[in-house]
């Protein structure tokens, strides 16, 4: 368990930027104690210090987790959000697409979503940014990235890809043996 | 996925059986077990057809004897068969005719089994036979016919009636075969020798009304004894259950009022021991553990034994870091699912009566809203009773359901550790924390027996050790053959490890805690201390919640008696063993003998008894150490009281929640209390 480099920290919090924007800083700056990103076999944990002291005394390949998982660097360098960062992106996310309740067991099964599936979708949202996935009731079902600007959504046929698939709560299931 | 289909259809569920099973009847297997199917078959014109065709063949066969009588004659009987050389029937007697046939019968099966099928169906072809050789097409026909009938025995009994019913017209036409082959041989009689004639004509009318008796003789005794093969077995199994339940009733019947009831000389045990063995082949125990339970339930067992037949009610549990109760249940039941809160002691239960949609997959518990999780493993955590900004060890956590409560209970503050050994099982652990929104865990994958090592200070522990499962039978029926002595004695040998192990880990000395509680599925017993008095148990038949044991317990002292006297200090051992449940395979408490048999310095506590405590006050010094010694003895009676006088569970469930030092001051208030105990 160590702290990010300077590049890493710049590549993982690039990627956090495009879902949660400016609001990292809240992440970092907490009123109710200090919490800080802790990389630990290739994946990114988010813990308090209290929790980061106690943890260290535990043997570094007996750790399976610790705190909450935000996503994992690849062998080349890249970072992936996993779900498990669920928690922390939707309450400060951005920018928000909403699903009709017939669109969500698909997009739960790991499907991107096409426009006929799209119940709302938060303004002016660009092509390729990061957004998060709720159904009607304001459940968050996970995130993706946005194939398409607002805008060119409203012109566009019920079966085109609006949103790519990224993470999704189904995969607590299918998934489980890979997340950590 | 299964899951994945049954989610998508939840919303327009299945109305019964689709077009295409409709049309398609159920497959039918009687035509593969022969020719009765076949010859059903045929048409009341094919039939006639038929007879037009062998008269006609009929015909033709009596003009070809003619021709051939001679040389045929002398062919035939080297044409059989070797083996049916003795049955070679112009010279022998009608005895030897029989006999031999029946022989043949036995012999040839083999032969034609695998083509019967084929001569019974192809008849027509046998028919086109030379008239040469119709004597042994006959045959054939008959011993086919023999061991499609003996074939049928599997069959069930009123298939065999059919059988037999088509068999009939079979065999009439045999007759009427046969007769056409008598003419053929008298015709060839005419031909050569009269008297020679009349007598063949004779004999073999006289063998075949023999060879037709003998086969109506076999049909009947198989029919018979198909029969007999068919009912039998049933109605044994049938009369085998009824006469279990009956000397099971009736033993229990005498062994309730034994003096009365016996038989006279014959002793208790022998009773004891056929109840046993009625038990276990009613419900398929084995032995070893069946003799337990009886020990452990002896009035009770049939009630324990029908519990762990029928499954217990589904249970989940709310996740209160997410969402609340009265939140849940109405979107549960929005889903189609049927739920209610369940009993008054569980703020965050919900009783699962039918589901229309999968439980483990609805949107809502991907989301992390509710955990699936029995009614029983609601007890440990409620007895732990962790408090906010703790240090919380749940030593054996997966899948992770007691440890996801803990965390809600401490409202994710403080520090969850949930430690298990086998490294598969912790990704479940992973997966649910994180799932249900647990941002305060910590999951490594130590033995447990190795923790004390890793980090000893937590406020509690919570120790819910592997055991032989013996209180969820209903979950999982192995557990009823696949126990034996040895692994009751390892699984409690694991546990006593554990155990210690646990009460190694926890801070004495901690402002808020120093509990540990003990828990397991188990219902057996081996038990640390005589009484255990400060246990509770409950059992499926009685609670209707898995077999379940809790024990808590409260350590005093940080202080291990091996180093007692190296720094002069004392410990005490002291606890307070509260419980709620039944399991039993207890262990708990007595560590201090048990450690010091292992020559382990015993830290802490164990259900103590007088005796115990007044050796331990002499053996302290100073008066900080009498201070802890009667706060020891305070919780001891505190406990004691505490189990006495609550005898429901639900207030003994209110009562965990509450802290043991209520209870202390309830005592203080109450001198009578140590007679009460």
């Amino acid at each position: 368990m160590r702290p990010l480099t300077q590049e890493e920290t710049n590549t993982f919090f690039e990627k956090l930027s495009k879902y949660i924007g400016e609001n990292i800083k809240l992440l970092i700056d907490r009123q109710d104690g200090s919490y800080c990103f802790r990389l630990h076999k290739d994946r990114v944990y988010y813990m308090s210090e209290d929790q980061l002291k106690i943890g260290s005394s535990a043997a570094g390949d007996t750790i399976l987790s610790i705190g909450s998982c935000f996503g994992k660097f690849t062998k080349s360098g890249k970072f992936h959000l996993l779900i498990t960062a669920l928690d922390y992106l939707a309450p400060y996310a951005k920018h928000k697409v909403w699903l009709k309740s017939s669109a969500e067991q698909q997009f739960l099964y790991g499907h991107h979503i096409m426009k006929s599936g799209l119940g709302r979708l938060t303004e002016d949202t660009e092509q390729y940014q990061g957004v998060i996935v709720y159904n009607m009731n304001d459940l968050p079902l996970g995130f993706g990235v946005a194939a398409k600007s607002t805008q060119a959504c409203r012109n566009c046929d019920p079966m085109t890809i609006v949103v790519f698939h990224q993470a999704d709560t189904g995969q607590y299931i299918r998934d489980e043996e890979t997340l950590t | 996925m299964g899951r994945k289909r049954e989610i998508l259809d939840d919303e327009k569920p299945k109305k019964g059986p689709g077009r295409k099973t409709k049309k398609q009847p159920a497959p039918s297997f009687k035509e593969l077990f022969g020719d009765e199917a076949g010859k059903k078959k045929l048409s009341h014109k094919q039939q006639q057809r038929k007879k037009k065709r062998e008269e006609k063949q009929a015909e033709k066969a009596v003009v070809g004897a003619k021709r051939k009588a001679k040389p045929q004659k002398n062919v035939q009987p080297s044409k059989k068969p070797k083996m049916l050389f003795d049955s070679d029937g112009e010279d022998d007697d009608g005895e030897n005719l029989r006999s031999s046939d029946s022989e043949e019968d036995e012999q040839m099966q083999d032969e034609f089994s695998e083509d019967d099928v084929l001569s019974e169906n192809g008849e027509v072809e046998e028919d086109i036979v030379e008239p040469s050789r119709s004597k042994k097409s006959k045959q054939q026909k008959k011993q086919a016919q023999v061991t499609a009938s003996q074939k049928g025995k599997k069959l069930k009994e009123n298939v065999k009636k059919k059988k037999s019913k088509v068999v009939e017209p079979e065999s009439e036409e045999e007759e009427e075969n046969d007769s056409s082959d008598e003419d053929e041989k008298d015709e060839d009689g005419d031909s050569s020798d009269e008297e020679m004639d009349v007598e063949k004509a004779s004999k073999k009318l006289l063998k075949k009304q023999q060879q037709d008796e003998t086969l109506a003789q076999d049909e009947l005794m198989l029919n018979i004894k198909s029969q007999e093969k068919f009912t039998l077995p049933s109605g044994q199994e049938i009369e085998k259950e009824d006469i279990l339940w009956q000397w099971i009733s009736h033993i229990r019947h005498v062994l309730s009022d034994f003096a009365e009831r016996r038989e006279e000389g014959r002793p208790r045990k022998e009773y004891m021991k056929q109840l046993c063995r009625d038990l276990c082949a009613r419900f398929n125990y084995n032995e070893f553990l069946m003799e337990k339970l009886l020990k452990l339930f002896p009035n009770e067992i049939m009630d324990f034994l029908e519990a762990n037949e029928y499954p217990r009610p589904v249970t989940i549990r709310t996740n209160t870091l997410k969402t609340r109760r009265r939140d849940l249940g109405p979107m549960l039941i929005d889903r189609g699912v049927n739920v209610e809160p369940m009993a008054r002691w569980s703020g965050v239960g919900l009783t699962v009566f039918d589901t229309k949609v999968p439980l483990g997959a609805t949107p809502e518990y991907l989301a992390g809203h509710y955990m699936l999780q029995g009614g029983a493993s609601f007890l440990p955590v409620m007895a732990l009773a962790p408090q906010e900004r703790e240090r919380v060890l749940d030593m054996c956590a997966a899948p992770g359901g007691k440890s996801t409560y803990i965390a809600a209970l401490m409202k994710n503050t403080g520090l969850l550790w949930s430690n298990d050994a086998n490294r598969e099982r912790c990704k479940a652990i992973v997966s649910n924390l994180h799932r249900l929104g647990v941002i305060n865990s910590l999951v490594t994958n130590y033995d447990g027996r190795a923790m004390k090592k890793v980090f000893h200070s937590f406020d509690r522990v919570l120790l819910d050790a592997p055991c032989s499962g013996t209180g969820v039978i209903s979950k999982d029926e192995a557990v009823k053959v696949n126990k034996d002595e040895k692994d009751i004695l390892r699984c409690s040998h694991l546990q006593k490890e554990l155990l210690l192990s646990a009460i190694d880990c926890c801070n004495a000395n901690s402002k808020s805690g120093g509990y540990i509680v003990y828990s397991t599925c188990s219902i057996l017993e081996h038990r640390f201390h005589p009484s255990l008095r400060l246990t509770r148990r409950f059992y499926p038949h009685t609670h209707n919640l898995d077999g379940f044991f809790v024990a808590k317990l409260q350590k005093f002292s940080n202080k291990i008696p091996g180093e007692e006297n190296k720094n002069e200090k004392a410990e005490e051992n002291g606890e307070t063993a509260k419980s709620d449940e039944s399991g039993s395979k207890g262990k708990k408490t007595p560590t201090d003998e048990v450690a010091k048999a292992e020559g382990r310095e015993p830290n802490q506590k164990s259900q103590s008894e007088k005796e115990q405590k007044s050796a331990n006050l002499q053996a302290l010094s100073n008066i900080s150490d009498i201070c802890k010694l009667l706060k020891q003895t305070i919780s001891y009676y505190a406990a004691l009281f505490f189990v006495s006088t609550t005898n429901n569970l639900q207030e003994i469930l209110a009562s965990n929640l509450s802290s043991i030092f209520l209870l202390n001051a309830q005592i203080f208030k109450s001198p009578g209390v140590e007679t009460s105990v």
